[in-house]
């Protein structure tokens, strides 16, 4: 018996020993797959480099979920997370997030202050933006003798036989119907905002329901598309560039009816490494970070000083820009998410979602 | 049956006679029951104390938790709490409808709501009884700074649903932390404008189907482990030990093997790209566009779960079929009977109590199953646990949550009762 | 089982045919734990047989997928000096930190199940235990309690008291999952037990702790394993406990795997299922000579 305690004992120092680290630590929450990838290249590795702060990486099917669970129940293990702005501006009117001294936040090269430097008025007392993506439509383009042109096709199972993948939630599902059914995209929010709006958008979802299989994490759509498990799926546009580019695939996006968002970093209220994670969001969204960020995945950086130097994918031969949801010829049909509605209608429109799922 | 001693060992050494009067000692001169009782005691202390460091772990580490998460499914103080003045006043007025008064007292727990951040709780729980009125707390907590009286028309103003009965039911459930409102929504029931239980309308009724649901595939699954799982647990029992032992194996490595390891294989096995779906086309039993859909369904769960429950009904077949004379059988036989009535008259009967054992153990793991349903059960394929999962770590609504929780449990427990009552629970047996 | 000489044809018949179906349920149980073995040597990234495979063309395999087990997570594994990258190996691959954290986690958890498990057994197979039902009942129940309850409940109560992302409440949380496994198989040794052979001890001179350690403690210490070894197979199996209480950089096997499904089954995944289904074995091997041990310690013939 002796020995089994020293034994016990033995192997429980060295597990203290094993995981008693005391080096400066933050962890960050994102959404995993090709975009953490990017992240961790563009500024987590820099960043340790500068500071000696390691940076842990972890992944969620949308950070602004467990970030809330972890407030409420008060225990906050997550120094930044990556949101969405809905998202942000929902979490920090709850109180759910640290207030941020955003004046100090490095001014672009030109002297221009961040303030005026992020795109649309993005930058709020919580949250820093860092990129601009879109989701899109993309499909295989092996499956379609003759592509898809609009954002209609996608609900044409005649034409375009096949399964179709969509995000488990309301939130863009609901606006691509509306496009789909013939409503313009800047009528959208207007006629989300009826009753019948959001009737006549189930309405078209009904049509193809018994078709779609449903996907949670962004790392999904491109797997489905690449298993044949989908012949059309909506994706996060950088994973489907990545699956084209990096890995081959013959994959191909629909710009008609994307809807353009932010991802923003914030810091959860109650955060372990305060200091240590404003420190990290200062650096990763600066200027250069965030052009940098754009040589590993074609998302947009959300300052306007950055985008002249945006330039090649890291192959070296991939010009970036037309890759981007911001490029002139994939706005021609393009929607921007209205963050106000969804931070106000989330909870009640994933409601009806859920019990029309379920039926 | 008035002089009944009060010792009857004294009466009965008394009545015997010869032995002076008194009780019978033991060596150190106490008096032996005494003794006997003293000794039981001790051993029963010290049978107690052996239990006892477990006992206390379990009741900290599990029965407390639970007991929480169930306190949890009957009260909820976020209103309450956050919005002091309106929930006083609102208990206070049980059945009056809301005042100048009251739209004042709320005014002022709005902007107070607001500037603690509280009002997105609050909204939240109000939302969870009357769908769609997160934005009008939110947007209307915005608005109360400007607000002048008369209050009550200021607030109609803002927004009409100020007016709405069904909005001042809902805060005067709330008003009070303790409500069983969230086991109602559990069940599909709601309160309606007057405050009275009443179903949820027909299109967000989930839950009870999903209990349904969950019974129904946990049936359907418990009789496939049955059917499967009997002939070869037969098989199992009337071979000799020596190939029996073998065979187990089969049996015991599926048992052993990692349940998501498992999952992982049927997925493999079963998606339209899959193993089995490649072996029909090479068939020709189907076309290369007529691909099955197997799994990320009601078929996958079942397939799936069936196989990974099927060790727990072929284990306590066999031990209760090992034990069954195999003489009864063929005295039947020589008898007269036919190996069908034979079997059915005489081997069935026998092996109820396995039957009753593996079924009850394979229903009551199958309804709270998790895992493999939300891997491979696409949204047709959920089960009740998958939809508590969802209220914990996407909605957030927790009250409803251990709702749920707390309805699938007492189900769960009764079954067990009835498990212990009818098998034992010493005669649960691994491997 | 042989047929009875008497038999009928269509009785033979009918034997055979009910042969073949249970041939065909045991293909069942083995044929998908058995099937993933194969293809986490396939050379391509896909779960389907190549015809390379088929045809046995050594270029149809690979180790890949085990290769990637040690370099995801790398942060450099072109590393060409090999002391420098296992080093690497060791404290960034992904998998092996899963690895690590679901042997520390498991391993006290055993302990703690198996100490407090065994102990408890003892006491419940005393005939004089009072209220052993009830208690029994108690004990056993985180076997029978739906998971998703049990991790809901240590979600709340972990948060509460500070336990949530710590290596303790996980390895609480698994021993009291464990603990059944290790009082119904201790108990189960204890059925047979010969409680006259402790007081023989006992008259003999022997004190209590004696008495345990020479005469009960090799008796009952098959069951005390192989509970031991369910314990540890149920830690190093669970998930959805660590998912709600367990910090997001806390990953484990299990997890590491549920992400992986979730997300996309690359081979890799079957790489790890490959190496789960060889310690299955492994444990199952085990348990067998340990059931053969004690038929013959306790003299029952087989």
């Amino acid at each position: 018996m002796k020995k089994l305690l020293m034994t016990g004992a033995a192997i429980l120092g060295l597990a203290t020993a094993a995981f008693a680290g005391n080096d400066r630590e933050i962890v960050v929450m994102s959404w995993g797959g090709a975009y953490t990838k990017s992240q961790v290249e563009a500024y987590g590795k820099p960043f340790t480099e500068k500071t000696g702060i390691k940076v842990i990486w972890v992944d969620a099917d949308n950070p602004a979920t467990p970030i809330k669970a972890q407030v409420e129940a008060g225990n906050v293990s997550v120094d930044v997370a990556d949101v969405e702005r809905s998202d942000a501006v929902r979490l920090c009117d709850e109180g759910l997030l640290e207030e941020l001294p955003i004046n100090e936040l490095p001014p672009a090269p030109d002297g221009t202050p961040a303030k005026d430097d992020f795109i649309g008025d993005s930058l709020t007392e919580c949250a820093v933006p860092n990129i601009v993506w879109s989701t899109v439509v993309a499909y295989d383009t092996t499956k379609f003798k003759e592509a898809p042109k609009s954002i209609a096709d996608f609900f044409d199972l005649e034409k375009f036989p096949g399964k179709r993948g969509l995000r488990k939630s309301a939130k863009a599902n609901l606006e691509m119907a509306l496009m789909a059914d013939g409503v313009p995209a800047d009528k959208v929010y207007e006629v989300l905002s009826t009753p019948e709006g959001v009737d006549r958008a189930f309405r078209k979802l009904d049509t193809i329901k018994d078709q779609i299989v449903w996907w949670e994490a962004g790392a999904q759509p491109p797997q489905l598309l690449a298993d044949g498990e989908v012949s059309m799926t909506t994706a996060y546009n950088g994973r489907i560039f990545n699956a084209m580019v990096a890995e081959n695939k013959p994959f191909a996006i629909l710009w008609d009816g994307q809807i353009m968002d932010f991802d923003m970093f914030v810091m959860p209220k109650g955060a372990p490494h305060k200091a240590d994670a404003w420190e990290f969001i200062k650096f990763a969204t600066d200027t250069q970070r965030l052009a940098d960020q754009a040589k590993y995945i074609s998302y947009g950086p959300a300052r306007k000083s950055s985008a002249p130097l945006v330039g090649k994918y890291k192959d070296g031969k991939t010009d970036m820009q037309p890759h981007m949801p911001t490029a002139p010829e994939n706005l021609k049909n393009a929607l921007v998410n209205d963050f106000e509605f969804w931070a106000d209608h989330d909870t009640e429109l994933n409601e009806r979602f859920n019990a029309w799922l379920a039926q | 049956m008035s002089q009944v001693p009060a010792d009857p060992h004294a009466a009965v050494v008394a009545t015997a006679g010869g032995v002076e009067d008194g009780p019978i000692l033991t060596v150190d001169g106490q008096p032996l029951d005494e003794a006997l009782a003293r000794a039981g005691r001790r051993a029963r202390w010290r049978a107690f104390l052996l239990v006892m460091p477990l006992l206390v772990f379990v009741i900290i580490t599990f029965i407390t938790p639970i007991g929480q998460m169930l306190h949890r499914a009957i009260y909820n103080p976020t209103f309450s709490q956050n919005m002091p003045r309106i929930s006083a006043w609102l208990k206070a007025h049980p059945d009056e409808p809301p005042t100048e008064e009251a739209y004042a007292l709320l005014i002022e727990d709005l902007k107070e709501a607001r500037k603690n951040k509280t009002i997105g709780a609050v909204a939240t729980r109000i939302n969870y009884d009357v769908p769609g009125t997160r934005s009008l707390f939110t947007s209307t907590a915005r608005k109360a700074k400007r607000l002048k009286p008369p209050y009550m028309e200021a607030m109609l103003k803002v927004n009409r649903k100020w007016g709405d009965p069904r909005i001042w039911t809902a805060m005067r459930q709330a008003a009070h932390a303790y409500t069983i409102d969230f086991l109602l929504n559990a069940l599909d029931f709601t309160r309606d404008a007057k405050g009275d239980i009443v179903r949820v309308d027909p299109e967000r009724q989930i839950y009870g189907k999903l209990f349904l649901r969950t019974l129904v595939l946990s049936l359907v699954i418990t009789g496939l482990t049955l059917v499967l799982g009997f002939p070869i647990a037969h098989l199992l029992a009337s071979l000799p030990l020596k190939y029996s032992n073998l065979l187990m194996i089969f049996v015991l490595l599926p048992f052993w093997t990692s349940l998501l390891v498992r999952t992982t294989s049927w997925i493999v096995l079963l998606q339209t790209n899959g193993v089995i779906n490649d072996i029909l086309v090479w068939l020709g039993l189907i076309r290369e566009d007529q691909r099955l859909q197997m799994i990320f369904n009601q078929t996958g769960t079942v397939i799936a779960m069936t196989h990974i429950l099927l060790p727990f009904m072929v284990l306590p077949l066999y031990s209760v079929m090992r034990t069954i004379d195999p003489s009864y059988v063929r005295a039947a036989r020589s008898l007269g009977a036919t190996s069908w009535t034979a079997f059915r008259r005489i081997y069935l009967p026998q092996t109820v109590p396995g039957i009753g054992a593996g079924a009850l153990l394979v229903f009551i793991l199958a309804v709270g199953y998790y895992i493999t349903p939300a891997l491979v059960g696409g949204s047709s394929g959920q089960l009740i646990s998958n939809m508590i999962a969802f209220h914990m770590q996407k909605s957030l609504n927790w009250s409803l949550a251990a709702a749920l929780a707390s309805l699938l449990l007492g189900g769960v427990l009764i079954l067990y009762w009835l498990y212990d009552k009818l098998v034992g629970i010493d005669n649960l047996k691994l491997g | 089982m042989a047929l009875p000489p008497y038999a009928s044809p269509l009785e033979r018949l009918w034997h055979r045919v009910y042969l073949v179906i249970c041939a065909a349920i045991f293909l069942f149980l083995i044929a998908p734990i058995l099937i993933i073995i194969p293809l986490s040597f396939n050379a391509e990234p896909y779960f389907t047989f190549t015809d390379k495979m088929l045809s046995l063309d050594p270029a149809g395999f690979s180790l890949r997928w085990y290769k990637t087990l040690l370099t995801f997570g790398m942060i450099n594994p072109d590393n060409p000096d090999t002391w420098a990258w296992w080093r690497d190996v060791w404290e960034n691959a992904k998998w092996v930190q899963a690895a690590k954290n679901s042997i520390i986690i498991g391993v006290f958890a055993t302990l703690l199940a198996t100490v407090l498990g065994t102990v408890a057994a003892l006491g419940l197979s005393r005939p004089e235990m009072p209220y052993r039902r009830l208690i029994m009942a108690v004990l056993i129940s985180p076997m029978i309690v739906p998971i998703i309850i049990v991790a809901t409940g240590l979600f709340f109560f972990y948060s509460m008291t500070g336990l949530a992302g710590s290596y303790l409440g996980i390895i609480l949380a698994h021993a009291t999952l464990g603990i059944p496994f290790v009082i119904i198989t201790v108990t189960a040794t204890l059925v047979g037990f010969d409680h006259s052979l402790t007081r023989a001890a006992a008259s003999l001179g022997a004190s209590p702790t004696t008495t345990f350690f020479k005469v009960q403690m090799p008796l009952i210490m098959p069951g005390v394993i192989s509970g031991a070894l369910f314990a540890f197979v149920t830690s190093f199996d669970e998930v959805v406990v660590v998912l709600f209480v367990a910090a997001y950089d806390q990953q484990t096997i299990p997890r590491q795997m549920w992400n992986g499904i979730r997300e996309q089954i690359s081979p890799a995944i079957l790489a790890v299922a490959t190496i789960l289904v060889a310690i299955s074995i492994l444990l199952l091997t085990t348990i067998e000579l340990l059931r053969r041990r004690n038929e013959r310690l306790r003299g029952i013939q087989g």
